[in-house]
């Protein structure tokens, strides 16, 4: 049986580490966290875990560790936000083309500057196109069995690549929730044990990481990278599988609620897709055909499953929790509108900003983009395809 | 055991082996040799490499000089990343995944801008976490690798790319940081200064010593760049013997606080006879500059005034 519990997103976060009982966790604080290695730390020091903990003096030495801890042949974890992923940026990198299947839990929050602690999804974007697999969670239950799922999928033998974990900083890493947590036992036989074909610590077999990789072979070890970057789509849906049989809770690239006959839908990712579903209900009741696709699998970018489950709309909006600072919408938009476009789906498609540095986001923001895409879907026209949602400036 | 140059270089294996592509005359191979060769036998190591003229003239792909297992991540984390890798040991040993029998030392390598500079946190966090490693820094003196730009080892007046000797500004205008005792402040149970080639014995020593201190331990070990310096390739020797006989480079190493130095010059040469050799420093024998000889004089006796007496205060012995 399945235990209930009422936990924070980060305390969620916490309980699914201490299941993974990582070998090796380097982590240095950052708000909104900080608590993750914070709960962390009391389960090493109350020996409930075997873990080595870190506590670097930079998230730039989290990530080094933890790609030292990996090479070394151990599972190594951090937690981060916001600058302090920006200052691992480099090691990100690193810990992906060396293909490390490091795991780490990204609680979201806007990137300096100025300095705003609460939640955007400014921090992840910036890591969008490194290497890092990248799964979003609505609620404080789906970062939890993210994170129970995340070894199986970055360390499967076709994939080796590191994967993040992210959910929404304060609304709900801070926010308690009922969860339902798996028993210990059954998540340690589900993650297994990790058994490296390669790794530094091996006295059979010396090997060395991280060469100087020039010309001749570069272009090659990137291809190979990208290759199992696409590779992950199936395993990410394999590995969701098992989880259903162990767990009865379904997994897929992206959620899609009310999405099968609706003619307006919203596309957005984390913590909105809740406040979504509820605007989705009440038009539903009133019977506006309104559905919403929820990403879960950012990276790898399931473009061509979101052009086909968004065929039959007529207007749809793209919400980035991130200013795209380009002059083409957010990124989110950008990545659904290339994928629309390639396979051959051409509608309607808006582009709202909304949530900056934690500006709150309401049922009735949500409402009125489905006011937005009725007009749009009966007029087929669109007078601007970049729009705001709560920004105080007179215009959307 | 007791150090024999001829015994050690035949029966103890090199680990860095022949076929890098490091420069002729550069004072570095001879490091990470001799270093590498103090591991005893039967024992692994894992080494862990900062971005800089050993790393990208070792192990270019699909090629690798190195005999043990070896990690490079970036230019600042040498520290950080052997930090982790020393951590994973702990943990796999525990859970039983690495064999009793088997041992592992931590040593890390970087040249001084990859450690005096960008990787200095780094460094200090790795050392300060008590981790079981030894940090080995190279010290060339400048950012070599990247063409000679000045770094915060890099001596007072000396010419490099970004402290070029010109009309108005005479080379570099600040003294060396002296990291050694950065890290002598760090309380690690052992630090020395070294050097790579004319005393092979205190190089030797002084790796066995840190590879087998328990806890973080730290070698600076003075490393002639003839690309940097201006020497010829076959002055090496020369160059080391002089930083040493003009106490510019002492050797020295610091046990658990306690100072011994380890070579007193009979009779300290002049520091002209250390600068002239090398290129960049010619522009302090100019007529006019003599100033800058005399300034350059003080400064390395006064370090050495210093030494002598952290030695008297630390270690009634000597």
């Amino acid at each position: 049986m399945s235990i209930r519990e009422r936990l924070s997103g980060n305390e969620a976060s916490a309980i699914a580490m201490k299941q993974i009982n990582p070998d090796v966790v380097a982590a240095f604080p950052i708000t909104p966290s900080t608590e993750i290695p914070q709960y962390f730390s009391t389960f090493v020091s109350n020996g409930t875990v075997n873990t080595e903990f870190i506590a670097v003096e930079s998230e730039h030495s989290a990530m080094s560790a933890c790609i030292g801890a990996e090479a070394a042949g151990s599972r190594a974890m951090t937690a981060t936000s916001s600058n302090g992923l920006a200052l691992m940026w480099e090691m990100i990198h690193i810990a992906s083309s060396l293909r490390l299947p490091i795991v780490m839990p990204l609680v979201n929050r806007a990137i300096s500057g100025p300095l705003n602690i609460h939640n955007d999804h400014s921090d992840a974007m910036g890591i969008r196109d490194s290497g890092w697999i990248m799964l979003f969670s609505e609620n404080n239950q789906e970062a939890y069995d993210n994170l129970i799922m995340a070894h199986r999928i970055a360390e499967h033998k076709d994939v080796m690549l590191p994967l993040t974990v992210c959910q929404d900083g304060f609304i709900t890493s801070h926010s308690i929730e009922n969860i339902e947590l798996i028993e210990d036992d059954k998540v340690k036989q589900f993650v297994g044990t990790y058994n490296p074909e390669h790794y530094l610590l091996n006295a059979k077999e010396p090997i060395a990481v991280g060469p100087m990789d020039l010309q001749a072979y570069l272009f090659e070890h990137k291809a190979q990278e990208a290759d199992a970057m696409r590779n992950a789509k199936k395993v990410i849906l394999d590995v969701a599988k098992d989880f259903e049989k162990l767990t009865g809770r379904k997994y897929s690239l992206f959620e899609e609620y009310k999405l099968d006959d609706a003619d307006i839908a919203i596309v957005c990712m984390n913590s909105t897709a809740g406040t979504t579903k509820d605007v989705v209900d009440n038009l539903r009741n009133q019977g506006i055909k309104a559905g919403l696709l929820k990403i879960r699998v950012f990276r790898p970018f399931p473009a061509e499953e979101i052009a086909k489950a968004l065929e039959n709309c007529k207007a749809v909006a793209v919400l980035d929790k991130a200013e795209g600072l380009n002059a083409c919408g957010g990124p989110l938009f950008t990545d659904v509108t290339s994928g629309m476009y390639v396979n051959n789906l051409n509608i309607p498609t808006i582009s709202y900003i909304y949530g900056i540095g934690g500006r709150d986001v309401t049922t009735k923001h949500i409402e009125s983009v489905y006011k937005d895409l009725i007009e749009i879907s009966n007029t087929s026209k669109v007078n601007n395809p970049y729009r705001y949602l709560g920004l105080r400036r007179g215009d959307k | 055991m007791a150090y024999n140059v001829k015994e050690v270089v035949a029966n103890k294996k090199p680990v860095f082996e022949a076929g890098h592509r490091m420069c002729a005359g550069c004072g570095a191979p001879p490091v990470a040799r001799m270093v590498m060769r103090a591991l005893k036998e039967g024992d692994h190591a894992v080494v862990s490499n900062a971005t800089g003229c050993m790393e990208v003239s070792t192990f270019i792909y699909p090629y690798t000089a190195w005999g043990e297992s070896y990690i490079h991540t970036a230019f600042e984390c040498a520290g950080a990343t052997c930090s982790g890798v020393e951590s994973a040991y702990k943990a796999l040993k525990r859970r039983g995944a690495i064999k009793d029998t088997e041992h592992f030392k931590f040593i890390a390598f970087g040249g001084d801008g990859g450690t005096y500079d960008i990787g200095l946190q780094s460094l200090s966090g790795a050392m300060e976490r008590g981790h079981d490693m030894t940090y080995v820094c190279y010290d060339n003196g400048a950012y070599m690798n990247t063409g000679i730009q000045r770094s915060s080892a890099t001596p007072r007046f000396a010419d490099t790319t970004t402290s070029p000797a010109g009309d108005v500004i005479p080379g570099k205008m600040q003294s060396r940081k002296d990291l050694t005792e950065i890290m002598v402040k760090h309380h690690l149970p052992y630090v020395a200064q070294s050097i790579g080639v004319n005393n092979f014995k205190d190089l030797y020593e002084k790796a066995e010593k840190a590879i087998y201190t328990e806890g973080p331990c730290f070698l600076n070990v003075l490393a002639p760049c003839p690309r940097g310096w201006g020497y010829p390739t076959d002055d090496l020797m020369k160059m080391n013997k002089l930083a040493i006989d003009t106490c510019y480079w002492p050797l020295y190493e610091v046990e658990n606080g306690v100072y011994k130095i380890n070579y007193k010059p009979a009779k300290k040469l002049p520091i002209e006879e250390f600068l002239r050799p090398q290129r960049r420093f010619k522009h302090m024998f100019k007529p006019g500059n003599e100033w800058m000889i005399e300034e350059f004089q003080k400064e390395v006796d006064k370090r050495w005034e210093e030494l002598l007496s952290l030695e008297e205060l630390t270690n009634k012995e000597n």
